[in-house]
């Protein structure tokens, strides 16, 4: 093991309220790892033989999009959590817990709770009432031109950092574990991606997720029992060796310093509990099952899914206090964690597991990119060929080839874009993304979305106002944070104090929704209200759904 | 979608339909608040007052409270949505697979 790093890659210790979701600062590339990379050859090979099994059930836009609806709950359940459990969510987490202890637990909840809200607040109306898009929900009653495109410019400015944010990582990770070239890991993860969406759908990109969260939650769990195994299966055990071993001692085992400030804190947690509901590509699995009930299941089963794969990362970040910290196979020439504490995952993995269960657990990092990426780029895909060809300009009359014919260019172009801001945004400090993401999709996708299932009063103008007021200011108060006004201009001191815009835009986005609502006295508005009482309907029986079983 | 208007408009009537929404609203606003306040308060006690989650559950060990707490809201996440699937694929619908009968039938 020659792992080496010139700067360490400081993303969870230097600053512990970023999300743990894309890997930044250096990283030098490592030695040629063969076995890391026959594994995922191997994955590669697997995933390719489902995109041709998957091609072939592909007539249809339906099929294409949702994959025809024929997704069970527990399918669908794993594949959000493949969709959802990113690698950089596995190795950060797990790295903060190795750093802080108790805080990483905190950081996990965090990304959980938003799933039990989903469910009881989301699902079933969003299966009831969408087809293909979560736009098909928002503008079900509303001004089809004017939601459809505020929705797909919504989805695509999410998709767009949360995937320059997964490519970057992409790079850096690959680096790391496999020793290839930058470019050449981003060329292949674009290659790789648009591969499984244009050819496969939303049936291979399904199943290159669910194939990813059973490799990585069985690593993960063989992982976790090695490490309890080392300690006899008592968690007392566990927990008192790490104390005795790190630096801080007994304060691993409390709250530190993560949550200091308590309005960043809120501003976080709500912008992963709602942004989560408005992520393009989670919410448009809802729409591959066949009905409302196989949708609850998916939550029900996701949620499970994702909580105990925390756990696990928990049990991973403490077994690697023991393992690997104690290690000097692990550790340079000063005693820092080789490829810095990133990798300590990784370490572990060698440490319980050997050469053979390092190269697996690598591939399976690289293997959780793909299906991260495979799952936005369907999304992007579907709001250009959907909402804005389909719907808007060719107002719902599109062809059905036609709008094929427009997704595959338009996952083509996404696979190019993606590459292209992967090689231009190597260099820069793009902690900031996946932040920006979820807050943007916590104050314009999810108010609109939400209030178009639940408020009779909205009105396209409405909509449109406040759910641009919301992108507008998650946007602009994330450019004056510290987030990116101090560590990406390099002033000296932010404009806006707090890390995280949501609590703030989410607050103007839900404000100039029902302020240009209410004040909306036209005539269409009033025929919108009108129509709320069969969306109503529909939303709560499914009624008319698409997919749904004639009774 | 037009032509289900007045089905729609059918069902709207039912009381039974008025019991399913009014149920089930008040169920999933109920387990949500129940969620959200255990995450609200869980971040305040953090933001406010760590030390309480410091203390160690017995002399003898190093074992906070602030596990079980932790741990204790990744599981109540996944039995609070076992619950709520549970009623509202059980009770809920089989009220709604009675309503949409009910549509079909007149």
């Amino acid at each position: 093991m020659i792992l080496r790093l010139l700067t360490a890659v400081a993303l969870t210790a230097a600053s512990p309220l970023l999300l743990a979701d894309a890997l930044t600062g250096d990283v030098q590339k490592q030695a040629v790892n063969y076995t890391a990379i026959a594994m995922f050859v191997a994955f590669i090979g697997f995933t390719m033989f489902i995109t041709k099994w998957a091609a072939k059930r592909n007539t249809s836009t339906s099929d294409y999009y949702t994959a025809g609806g024929s997704i069970t709950g527990f399918q669908n359940g794993l594949a959000i959590a493949g969709d959802f459990m990113s690698a950089a969510s596995f190795l950060g987490i797990s790295a903060l817990v190795y750093t802080s202890g108790y805080d990483g637990l905190i950081y996990s909840i965090g990304f959980l709770v938003g799933w039990p809200i989903i469910l009881f607040l989301m699902a079933e109306r969003l299966r009831n009432l969408g087809k293909f898009t979560f736009s098909d929900v928002a503008s079900y009653r509303l001004g089809q031109t004017q939601i459809r495109i505020l929705s797909a410019f919504g989805s695509l400015i999410v998709v767009a950092f949360y995937l320059i944010a997964q490519m970057v990582g992409a790079g850096k990770l690959i680096q790391l574990l496999f020793g290839l070239d930058y470019y050449v890991a981003v060329v292949l993860v674009g290659v790789l991606m648009v591969m499984y969406v244009l050819f496969g759908g939303m049936l291979a990109t399904t199943w290159v997720q669910i194939i990813k969260a059973v490799m990585l939650l069985s690593g993960a769990t063989f992982m976790a029992v090695m490490v309890m195994k080392a300690v006899n299966f008592d968690f007392g055990m566990l927990f008192s060796e790490a104390v005795k071993i790190h630096d801080k001692g007994a304060a691993i085992m409390s709250p530190g310093g993560l949550v200091s400030d308590p309005i960043s804190a809120i501003s976080l947690g709500l912008a992963l509990m709602f942004g989560t509901a408005g992520l393009p590509h989670i919410l448009m699995r809802f729409f591959t099952v066949a009905d409302a009930k196989e949708a609850r299941k998916s939550v029900f089963y996701a949620t499970g899914f994702i909580g105990y794969f925390y756990i696990l990362t928990f049990i991973i970040g403490f077994g690697a206090i023991l393992l690997v910290s104690t290690n000097p196979q692990f550790k340079d020439a000063a005693g820092a964690v080789i490829g810095g504490t990133n990798m300590v995952a990784i370490h572990l993995a060698n440490a319980v597991g050997g050469n053979l269960f390092l190269g697996f657990i690598s591939a399976v990092a690289f293997a959780t990119i793909l299906a991260v990426v495979a799952g936005l780029t369907l999304a992007g895909a579907s709001a250009v060929s959907h909402d804005l060809y389909a719907c808007v300009i060719k107002k719902g009359k599109a062809k059905e080839e036609d709008e094929m014919r427009v997704t595959k260019i338009t996952t083509l172009t996404l696979g190019v874009v993606a590459i292209l801001l992967g090689i231009i945004f190597e260099k820069q400090n793009i902690a900031f993304m996946v932040g920006l993401a979820f807050s943007i999709a916590a104050s314009c996708n999810f108010p609109v979305l939400f209030l178009s299932m639940y408020w009779k009063g909205l009105s396209t103008r409405g909509a449109l106002i406040g759910g641009a007021l919301g992108l507008a200011t998650a946007l602009i108060l994330t450019i004056i944070s510290p987030t990116v006004w101090v560590d990406v201009f390099g002033y000296a001191e932010a404009i806006f104090p707090y890390k995280y815009p949501a609590l703030f835009s989410m607050i103007v986005a839900f404000i100039g929704i029902w302020f240009f609502s209410v004040t909306d006295k036209s005539k269409s508005a009033n025929l919108e209200r009108e129509r709320f009482f069969s969306q109503f309907v529909r939303s709560q029986t499914g009624l008319g759904s698409s997919g749904a079983v004639a009774h | 979608m037009q032509n289900n208007e007045d089905v729609y408009r059918q069902i709207y009537a039912n009381p039974r339909f008025q019991e399913l929404v009014a149920k089930r609203g008040r169920f999933a606003w109920l387990l949500s608040a129940v969620m959200l306040g255990a995450y609200l308060a869980f971040i305040l006690l953090i933001a406010f007052d760590p030390a309480i989650l410091g203390i160690p559950l017995a002399a003898d060990t190093v074992t906070t409270w602030g596990i079980p707490v932790g741990v204790g809201v990744i599981f109540m996440a996944f039995i609070l949505t076992g619950v709520y699937v549970q009623r509202a694929n059980g009770e809920f619908d089989r009220l709604n697979q009675q309503i949409l009968r009910e549509a079909q039938q007149s």
